[in-house]
């Protein structure tokens, strides 16, 4: 302990200390020193991506497929800046991250240094919490802080930024034990009689619901088989979030599919029949809820969340359940048990909800001869299912597609951005996934607009030699944006053409991996065998029927009730109102 | 839930006493769209780890609710009271109130000073500099009486709360 070391080695010590194996980052002037520190140990992995932003979206997808928390080093200025993205994406998704970046010396900050910016002034709102280390004695103290505050209660992410001087001083450093925080106290265990009540509603209920969300994954695993035997006890229909598609086999009678905009039918059906929700770690956003003063107004809602400002946000709720919803979860069985809980009779429920099914909301109808999107998302994942692959997506209407048709069994294999909706996040989000399972199966699937905004990336993965699958969903066109032109704005397709598209199969081959072009329905499963055949990174581009929309969907300021089943239904043009909407 | 009536609340917070953590909290309230109507801040404590903030917001009732769950959830933040919902709480507001005339005017402005107890801490032949401290409509008054007799300009200190009784928040 005698013995002093540099900033820069604290950094690397304690992130050792901390158990991490991965560092997603870029350099830059002023981290030079943490990368010195870096190059002269083994410990740590450090992954260089193309560019800063990937940096972030490859931890988040380390971080999402792991469980751990992910890391980023950049370096100030730019590098900062570049991270802001990825760091509200992962505060908007609930990630936990510990994003370090450089800063000019401390006699320099303030005077408009070359390379500087006001990293904490930019991210104070970005992130769950972030730091201006200006002592080298406290760069210890402060990662193991932040680590701690990154994973614990909802997790988020944490920016430290570590002015050169403060890398280059040197300090004492010794391992911190159990960390505990003066003010920052999250609450794991939630309160038992709130529990009670919460168990004695959902075995009297009719119609009940679990409305489940990505609380569920960062609760870890455990959480996932406590939601499927709460399932089975209670017998009550599930529904998932985007983010938290995996928590509850796809395939299960219970599940009724992803909920929201682009859910099932009797997914939002049930929601707003039902006389009992039970929201598990899901907060209640507006792809979910629609219109508000038409959401679900027969029920009584209980939900449970780590955090209390998710609390009567934007719906209010008759009972609060404040705690980690694993361990709710694992309490609200317990006290069932306990008191010899049957569920309620619910076959006219069943029957209903039967007939909602009956719709067959996220079939499609194949016309002509062109490939359909849907139907390329089915047989992908066909033909990988016994992989149990990891996938990742973009942004848009290939990300709705592959949460409607791909199927998800196991929690941490579906790394999607859900809040924020950052088109560029895939490719490396499946980066970071591969580094932490090297032997998996990860496929982004892409749209041929999302992904060229971190394309760069492909760098990435063949300089580690990450065998990552990208399959595009190429319709030509940021189809998202132009099925909203069609439904709100008289099909006037501003600026949502994918014009001067590369050839990705050579840009593919530019870099390194193979490409692979699906031309149509004929091409499709050869061509999905080629890329699993490859024991490289392969680019699929898959040419689909270019106008195909996104449905079931809800439209802005629509209740659930009033679902776009088919492009039949499509209004052509909103009402102002509306058009306001996102 | 935000068409409901609005009301006042004032919150006593107690917060780590470091750079940023002000930013923090006031950014929270431009970024989320609620009120602040005034906010004081100053370090309360023996060994200047804990700086008390006083802030005058409003809103329905559910927009107070969540302000206080926003705010509670700040790393830096040792807690939030909402004195409003606390109880029986003093509020105290201090204003220095610059009146410039001669003759009747100045004469006048004494004399509504003394009633309102507010001590002249400047002076010239010209002016007055007062100093008045009360309650936010005591402040407001006197002001707009001070108006009528030659008013300058004004410098409020914004509302600092405490609960009555003998328990801390």
């Amino acid at each position: 302990m005698g013995t002093e070391i540099t900033g820069a080695e604290i950094v690397v010590q304690s992130l050792i200390d901390l158990g991490v194996e991965v560092v997603f980052g870029y350099p830059g002037g002023a981290v030079l020193p943490i990368y010195d520190a870096l190059f002269q140990q083994n410990r740590i992995r450090h992954i260089l991506v193309r560019h800063e932003q990937a940096a972030v979206h490859a931890a988040e997808g380390y971080a999402r497929a792991s469980g751990k928390v992910g890391v980023v080093l950049v370096t100030s200025g730019p590098g900062a800046t570049n991270a802001v993205t990825g760091i509200t994406d992962a505060l908007m998704d609930s990630i936990p991250l510990v994003v370090l970046t450089g800063q000019v010396p401390t006699h320099l900050i303030g005077t408009d240094a070359f390379q500087e910016c006001d990293t904490v002034g930019i991210t104070r709102h970005c992130s769950k919490h972030n730091y201006l280390v200006k002592e080298t004695a406290k760069l210890g103290p402060v990662l193991h802080e932040a680590f701690y505050i990154a994973r614990s209660g909802r997790p988020g992410p944490v920016v430290i930024d570590i002015p050169k001087d403060v890398q280059i001083m040197k300090a004492r450093y010794a391992k911190p034990g159990a960390i505990t925080h003066k003010t920052y106290k999250p609450q794991v265990k939630g309160d038992l009689a709130a529990i009670e009540a919460a168990v004695d509603m959902l075995a009297a209920a009719e119609r009940p619901i679990l409305y489940t969300g990505g609380g569920i994954i960062n609760s870890g695993p455990i959480a996932s088989q406590l939601l499927r035997e709460l399932a089975k006890v209670t017998g009550a229909p599930v529904t998932s979030t985007l983010m938290g598609l995996g928590s509850f086999g796809h395939e299960h009678p219970q599940f009724l599919g992803m909920l929201g905009m682009h859910g099932s039918y009797e997914a939002n059906m049930a929601m707003n029949r039902c006389d009992l929700m039970v929201c598990l770690g899901a907060r209640f956003d507006d792809r979910v809820t629609g219109r508000l003063d038409a959401f679900s107004p027969h029920s009584r809602k209980i939900h449970v969340d780590i955090d209390r400002s998710s609390f009567n946000k934007t719906v209010r709720v008759d009972l609060t359940i404040q705690g980690d919803v694993g361990s709710v979860m694992e309490d609200m069985l317990k006290v069932w048990r306990a008191r010899g809980h049957r569920a309620a009779d619910q076959k006219a429920w069943w029957a209903q909800i039967e007939g909602w099914r009956a719709r067959n909301s996220f079939g499609f109808e194949q016309k002509g001869d062109s490939l359909l999107p849907q139907k390329a998302i089915q047989r992908l994942y066909e033909m990988t299912k016994a992989k149990k692959p990891i996938i990742s997506t973009e942004v848009g209407q290939h990300q709705m597609w592959a949460a409607q048709h791909f199927g998800f069994h196991d929690p941490n294999k579906w790394l999607t951005s859900g809040g924020l909706g950052t088109m560029g996040y895939g490719l490396p989000a499946a980066i970071g996934a591969q580094l932490a399972f090297p032997g998996a199966l990860v496929i982004d699937i892409a749209g041929e607009a999302s992904i060229q905004m971190n394309i760069q990336e492909l760098g990435t993965a063949v300089q580690y030699r990450l065998p990552v699958k990208i399959f595009i969903i190429n319709n030509e066109y940021m189809g998202m944006v132009r099925q909203w032109q069609e439904l709100n704005h008289g099909s006037r397709y501003s600026e949502s053409y994918s014009d001067s598209l590369p050839d990705f199969v050579k840009l593919a081959e530019a870099y390194g991996w193979k490409g692979i072009v699906i031309e149509g329905p004929d091409d499709l499963d050869a061509g999905i065998q080629a890329m699993l055949d490859h024991p490289g990174p392969v680019v699929v581009d898959c040419r689909v029927a270019k106008l195909a929309n996104c449905f079931p969907m809800i439209p802005s300021g629509a209740a659930h009730t009033d679902m776009i089943l088919s492009a039949a239904d499509e209004r052509g043009e909103a009402d102002d109102d509306a058009k306001a909407l996102v | 839930m935000k068409h409901l009536p609005s009301e006042r609340h004032t919150l006593s917070i107690l917060v780590d006493n470091e750079a940023g953590v002000l930013a923090r909290i006031v950014g929270l309230f431009s970024a989320r769209g609620y009120n602040i109507e005034s906010l004081t801040v100053a370090d309360v404590s023996d060994n200047h780890e804990v700086s008390r903030i006083t802030l005058v917001t409003n809103g329905p009732p559910p927009v107070i609710d969540q302000i206080m769950a926003q705010l509670d959830r700040l790393v830096p933040v040792h807690k939030v009271v909402d004195l409003t919902d606390w109880g029986p709480h003093v509020e105290r507001e201090m204003a220095l109130v610059k009146v410039a005339g001669v003759g009747d005017k100045r004469v006048e402005a004494l004399r509504l000073a003394d009633i309102f107890r507010a001590r002249p801490v400047d002076t010239s032949t010209a002016s007055f500099v007062f100093e008045v401290s009360g309650s936010t409509e005591k402040v407001n008054q006197f002001i707009a009486l001070m108006r009528e007799v030659g008013l300058v300009e004004v410098a409020r200190t914004g509302v600092v709360a405490i609960a009555r009784g003998a328990e801390a928040v």
